[in-house]
């Protein structure tokens, strides 16, 4: 009896701990793995993946002279085959002058308007968002590179508490989808575990490419929590912890998602 | 700016059925959206795509609103000879674009 009474308690402790916790490093996937066979092809194909259209436009962008310096990307950074591999795998990166990490959008427009002298590019602009899918393409099958940076950590922790927090009129927190429920469905959809693998990407919903920042807004009017702003310290922090979260995977930038 | 991708293949067998892949950026506005205001959004699409092998024409299609942005088409033809395939899509507000592609038939 002491022996049943004793296994009891212990299924109460493990179903009672079970949901909070974080996915094992194993059991990650990411949202190409949710995907239909249908859009995975579209997205494996250059020549189906709209992403591309953006892409192509990046690397013209790339070598045009800009700005009161008149220079162009490619001015400093060369090839970007060759100057800007792991870039996004690497980022958001802490940033010295700023105190604080940038994400690649914030670095393209910092170099724009410090090195080109250039006015800045808006947020989900069709160039901000062709550059940074070129530069982001330059990184395809490389892994999420979350190098030990002691000043990161403080941004780490910040943006898992966001993750973690509740908020909205629904009381959502992001983790209560993408940790305890994901593979399951909301509404028609299955729920991703939200790793942040290829953006910019192509969502066929918006038919056009969009930020990570984008899709962030749109979970949070989702749970009826008002977005942050674009480029807000609360976005890059959140974006800094999903991509240590996310550390390891694979970049599959331009994406294709439903 | 109008971007295409197209995918053809560069060497063919005479005879052989081939499949063309094409992908154009384009906004494919229907015409039956209204702005916040309630002003009506003026349509603006895609209304036709040709393909021509060496100057005949292969393959075409009417394009109409509530086709998604960026039109993927894809089709086939039959490789006859070494040539060049034209693609040519034209819309409203005086949308016309261009691209070509070569074609080695052994």
């Amino acid at each position: 009896m002491r022996l049943v009474g004793a296994a009891l308690f212990g299924i109460v402790v493990v179903a009672a701990s079970a949901p909070a916790g974080e996915i094992p490093l194993g059991e990650r996937r990411a949202g190409y793995d949710f995907m239909s066979r249908e859009t995975r092809a579209m997205q494996d194909d250059d020549t189906a993946n709209p992403g591309m259209l953006w892409v192509l436009e990046g690397e013209s962008l790339w070598g045009r002279k800009v700005g009161a310096a008149g220079r162009a990307c490619a001015d400093c950074h060369g090839d970007a085959r060759t100057s800007m591999k792991g870039v996004a795998a690497r980022h958001p990166a802490f940033d010295a002058g700023m105190g604080r990490p940038v994400n690649l959008e914030q670095r393209i427009n910092r170099c724009r308007v410090d090195r080109q002298q250039a006015p800045r590019l808006a947020w989900e602009g069709r160039e901000l968002l062709a550059l940074a899918a070129f530069v982001a393409r330059q990184s395809r099958g490389m892994p999420i590179n979350r190098v030990v940076d002691p000043r990161m950590q403080a941004f780490v922790d910040a943006g898992r508490a966001t993750f973690y927090r509740r908020q909205g009129q629904l009381n959502l927190a992001c983790s209560q989808c993408h940790d305890d429920h994901w593979g399951r469905r909301l509404a028609g959809n299955v729920i991703p575990q939200g790793h942040p693998t290829g953006y910019p990407l192509y969502r066929l919903e918006w038919q056009g490419l969009g930020s990570l920042q984008r899709r962030l807004r749109n979970c949070m009017v989702g749970m009826r929590a008002e977005p942050y702003e674009y480029g807000g310290r609360e976005f890059v922090d959140l974006e800094v912890f999903l991509m240590w979260r996310a550390r390891g995977m694979t970049i599959d930038s331009p994406a294709v998602r439903p | 700016m109008a971007r295409a991708l197209i995918n053809v293949p560069g060497q063919a067998r005479r005879g052989e059925i081939i499949e063309i892949k094409t992908l154009i950026s384009h906004v494919m506005e229907t015409g039956h959206r209204r702005t916040e205001a309630g002003a009506p959004i003026a349509r603006d699409i895609i209304r036709q795509f040709v393909c021509t092998y060496n100057g005949a024409e292969v393959f075409r299609a009417d394009l109409h609103p509530a086709i998604a942005a960026n039109p993927f088409l894809v089709f086939s033809t039959v490789a006859t000879e070494s040539g060049t395939l034209t693609f040519t899509w034209t819309g409203d507000n005086g949308f016309s674009v261009t691209e070509s592609a070569a074609i080695t038939v052994s």
